[in-house]
């Protein structure tokens, strides 16, 4: 059934002072989402973050496989060959022991020249630098090639990547759950809100049925007003989150050189797209609720 | 276009309101319904706007059983049905005009026509000058008089008034009556429940009488009185 533009706009009015009407009310359940939305956009952030921090560290996820010392040249180059081919090899490149020095002495700072003498009885191995094409490849590629015979052992950052995926995992599930759970949390409470001050138009619903109105004539209004209380209760957390963030972003940006956030635009506002998408719903949603049992006049 | 047969209705508490209630109302009569307080006057009259479902029996309106309707086509039942409730059920927060205006807006009426109808039945029931006022600054008689006002706006099929003179001074009784003979004059039904003996003496009408939930009477020009 189409609803005349005439009626809809009657609905909007009506939802308006409804919310006017119930002042008190309306703030409580715009205090409900607003601090809703906090909490899940900070999280929504912080995953965001927690990714990208993934990201940043898997990038630089490397395996070292080390030659045995016996090992000639022509050797090394078919192992190499063969890792190159590997479906889950990325990239591999060669480093002889004297860079492997190099790259050693350099990590050590300006210590590191002291270890110089060493070159002449260099005990590094030569070894292939290897990325897998998926981090979560790193273990199973690692041990294929330390399996092969020429490969004395292997280096990663076996544990730390384990724990940091298992951290990142549990980021993920908890900040999800955490999400939903706020969500239901916030239906539940404007429902409640919605129906204490319906509790007081209670005997306005039933005029109205009994006079012919079709459900969804009721409903409307209270459609309008649940998803009004969404929008508005919306514009502060945006407000702040937004705010916040892109301070905490370049507060990071000179401060902590070796660690960016994600660059505020645009993620911010795809976050924020999505928390007033979000907030909307759960008024619609909570508004909905309470109106139902009324309905049976 | 009204039927109602072997119809009883037990409220929750036990009180059994209707004890096996006939009744046959044709369309376009003027029916007065008689009868002792705690009769079954008010609780027929909800069982026809389908406010109530019988325990027991079969109700017909417009050749519709009620029985069969779904909770979706109620609104359309009740928009046929204009009611004067015995407790006016008006909007306390709205004002006059609203009040009327809102059983137009809910059958979707043109805004434009909207204005011209709710000063027309306002004309009709004599409180024009009231339109603005908030129904809580009004008299109990002129409540009554603007759930008439609400029940006749949008030319319903069948009026339904629950003691529609019960609080009115005889002047204003008689002038409401006059608009519910026009009213009927034009082919809409009316049943009118009421203890206004004088009324139902003078202006003659059929006449049933209810007692315990029972037709004990059922008589064209009859006159006031319930005793069998
Ligand atoms: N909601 C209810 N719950 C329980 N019993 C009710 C309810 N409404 C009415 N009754 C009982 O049903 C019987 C019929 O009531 P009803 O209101 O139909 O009488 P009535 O004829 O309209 O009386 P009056 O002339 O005083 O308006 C009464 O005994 C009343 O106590
Ligand atoms: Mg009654």
């Amino acid at each position: 059934m189409a609803i005349k533009r005439k009626t809809l706009t009657r609905h909007g009015r009506e939802g308006f002072k409804n919310i006017r009407r119930n002042g008190w009310m309306s703030f409580a359940s715009m205090s409900a989402v607003a601090i809703m939305l906090f909490v899940v956009g900070a999280f929504a952030f912080l995953i965001v973050n927690t990714n990208h921090l993934i990201d940043t560290i898997e990038n630089d996820v490397e395996i070292r496989a080390f030659f045995e010392h016996d090992v000639d040249a022509s050797e090394q180059e078919s192992v190499l060959e063969e890792v190159e081919s590997h479906d889950s090899v990325e990239n591999v490149v060669y480093r002889d022991r004297d860079e492997g020095l190099d790259v050693f002495m350099e990590s050590m700072g300006s210590d590191g020249e002291v270890f110089e003498n060493l070159r002449e009885e260099n005990p590094l191995n030569d070894a292939l630098i290897i990325q897998a094409t998926d981090p979560q490849m790193t273990a199973a590629v690692a041990e294929e090639v330390n399996a092969q015979s020429a490969i004395e052992s292997v280096e990663y950052g076996e544990s730390i990547l384990g724990q940091l995926f298992t951290v990142t995992n549990y980021v993920r599930i908890l900040g999800g759950a955490l999400v939903i759970g706020l969500i239901f949390t916030s239906v539940f409470l404007i429902s409640n809100t919605i129906k204490l001050t319906i509790l007081s138009r209670k005997d306005e619903i039933q005029i109205m049925k009994l006079v012919g109105a079709t459900n969804s004539f009721v409903r409307f209004p209270f459609f309008i007003e649940g998803a009004l209380i969404g929008l508005i209760g919306a514009i502060i957390p945006i407000a702040g989150l937004t705010v916040g963030y892109s301070y905490l972003y370049s507060f990071m940006y000179d401060q902590v050189p070796f660690f960016t956030f994600v660059e505020p635009n645009p993620m911010i506002w795809q976050i924020s797209g999505l928390l007033l998408l979000v907030s909307i719903l759960v008024g619609i949603f909570g508004s909905q609720m309470s109106v139902r049992k009324f309905l049976k006049v | 276009m009204i039927t109602m047969k072997r119809v009883r209705k037990t409220y929750p508490n036990g009180v059994q309101a209707l004890n096996g209630m006939n009744i046959h109302i044709d369309k376009g009569e003027f029916v007065y319904v008689v009868g002792p307080s705690g009769a079954g006057k008010t609780t027929f009259i909800k069982l026809m706007i389908r406010e109530l479902k019988p325990s027991e029996g079969l109700i017909q309106i417009n050749g519709n059983n009620l029985g069969d309707l779904s909770d979706k086509q109620i609104p359309y039942l009740r928009r046929k049905i204009g009611v004067v409730f015995q407790d006016f059920k008006l909007f306390t927060k709205l004002s006059v005009y609203e009040n009327i205006a809102f059983a137009l807006e809910v059958i979707e009426e043109d805004p434009e026509q909207i204005k011209t109808k709710v000063m027309d039945v306002l004309e009709i029931v004599g409180l024009k000058s009231k339109a603005r006022f908030n129904t809580s600054e009004l008299s109990g008689g002129e409540k009554q008089r603007i759930a008439i006002a609400r029940a006749i706006v949008n030319q319903p099929a069948i009026l339904i008034a629950d003691e529609p003179t019960g609080n009115l001074d005889p002047e204003t009784a008689w002038s409401i009556m006059g608009t519910l003979e026009e009213i009927n004059n034009r082919g809409t039904t009316i049943v009118m429940a009421t203890h206004n003996s004088h009324i139902v003496n003078t202006l003659k009408k059929r006449v049933i009488a209810i007692e315990n939930g029972k037709v004990v009477r059922d008589e064209v020009g009859g006159s006031y009185g319930y005793q069998a």
